[in-house]
């Protein structure tokens, strides 16, 4: 079954993912009373970027970008093997750490800032995604995504409040607006396109495909709150994600981006009131 | 359509145009004419884009910034010259310090003539555009097997 799960995440999230992307740009475009591009779209971005001409700035950048997508497979295999969620957090932040590096190698102006966006960006989230790994242990008594899926309440009874959290936060991860301060998806940015300027080609398609399984990580601890040992959580989780995901689509193109001081002191702020509070409350019940 | 033709990003630059054609390239952006149908995003940047849209005349300012963002492309690349101004210089032609429309500086694949140019002849443009960037892509391949 675990490994069931693994080659499932191995082969199918990337094309999840992108399907996904796909289906969030024809939403938009209708939000913004458009006709928008194609379902397949993304598909056809990468198959376009696979077949450019290879333009390298440096050796290391494109090396740096496959470490991002191996150690972002390795964080989701974690996940969805039923092992470690503190590892898998843990080391989903390594992955975004080579992100940085690769940005930072090279000698643009425009990737450098988006390099050093991406840090405070990480600042930003990162005591949600830990204060969610310590909630997942107080309300199932264990650090195992195995024995969290199988508690006989969803965990989302016990933490209402960091679901709100990290709901908050992972808008952060998909790269939406407000919070799209790095790079954005979205036409025009104030600095070009940040971390991923001197990507092209093949390096920017592997960090398409890393964005993917990504998004289909986060997706997962999205289900993660939901999942009780009845089968039918199951089918309720996935709802959720998608209703998620509905909602970040809503908030990106309602709101425009932030400066990088109310990112982190919003996302801070969040974290603590809806993180912390809901921490202490179910450190006082257990 | 082929694999180019489906997913064709765009640089747009101004060199030296009176904005009014620079309008009319973003109109095409907005709802009513909604490139994005075409797979087409605007991207501010020459590493990820396969098409150059061109506004305005090159003068001797802008010369070697259109040369720079042209090298940055990478293959295959087409360039789109939009308005006059850029096909041949229009009434700055005279002018001390233009050179002249842009095929004087980077090779053009097509011209969209008009002042400004209606946002319904550069899709028209950019569409005859990707045809040609499918050719270049074949042409692309065939070198790099040859090579």
């Amino acid at each position: 079954m675990r490994i069931a799960f693994v080659i499932g995440y191995l082969l199918l999230a990337p094309f999840l993912g992108a399907l996904i992307d796909g289906a969030e740009r024809v939403i938009s475009a209708r939000m913004q009373r458009r006709k928008g591009p194609s379902l397949l779209q993304p598909f056809y971005d990468l198959r376009k970027l696979f077949s450019k001409q290879m333009i390298a700035v440096n050796n290391a950048q494109l090396l740096l970008n496959l470490s991002y997508l191996v150690f972002l497979v390795i964080a989701g295999c974690m996940l969805f093997s039923g092992s470690d969620i503190l590892m898998c957090l843990f080391i989903l932040s390594l992955a975004d750490m080579f992100l940085v590096i690769g940005a930072s190698s090279d000698s643009s102006p425009y990737a450098n800032m988006g390099a050093g966006r991406e840090m405070l960006q990480m600042m930003a989230y990162e005591p949600m995604t830990l204060i969610i790994a310590v909630g997942f242990y107080l309300a199932s008594g264990s650090f195992q995504v195995a024995d969290i899926v199988h508690m006989s309440v969803s965990p989302v009874v016990f933490m209402p409040g960091m679901l709100l959290g990290f709901m908050f936060t992972a808008a952060i991860k998909f790269r939406k607006s407000p919070f799209d301060l790095s790079t954005s998806h979205h036409a025009h940015q104030e600095m070009v396109k940040g971390i991923t300027t001197e990507m092209s080609g093949t390096t920017l398609g592997i960090m398409n495909i890393a964005e993917y399984y990504e998004m289909i990580l986060i997706l997962g601890i999205f289900c993660l709150f939901i999942i009780n040992e009845n089968w039918w959580s199951w089918p309720i989780a996935m709802i959720v994600c998608l209703f998620i995901l509905f909602l970040e689509i809503l908030w990106d193109n309602a709101t425009a981006r932030l400066k990088w001081q109310h990112l982190l002191y919003g996302c801070w702020l969040v974290t603590l009131l809806a993180g912390g509070l809901n921490l202490l409350i179910l450190m006082l019940i257990k | 359509m082929g694999v180019m033709s489906k997913s064709p990003w765009l640089l747009h630059y101004d060199a030296s145009s009176c904005n009014g054609c620079d309008i009319e390239v973003l109109d095409c952006l907005t709802p009513k004419y909604d490139i994005e149908r075409f797979g087409i995003i605007n991207t501010g940047d020459p590493f990820q884009a396969d098409i150059l849209l061109i506004t305005g005349g090159v003068n001797s300012q802008t010369e070697p910034v259109v040369r720079q963002l042209y090298s940055q492309m990478p293959e295959p690349k087409v360039v789109v010259a939009v308005g006059i101004c850029a096909c041949t210089g229009g009434v700055f032609k005279e002018c001390y310090n233009i050179r002249g429309g842009i095929d004087t500086v980077i090779p053009v694949d097509v011209y969209v003539p008009g002042c400004a140019a209606r946002p319904e002849s550069i899709i028209d443009g950019v569409v005859k555009a990707l045809d040609i960037l499918d050719e270049k892509r074949k042409l692309f391949k065939a070198e790099k097997k040859g090579r």
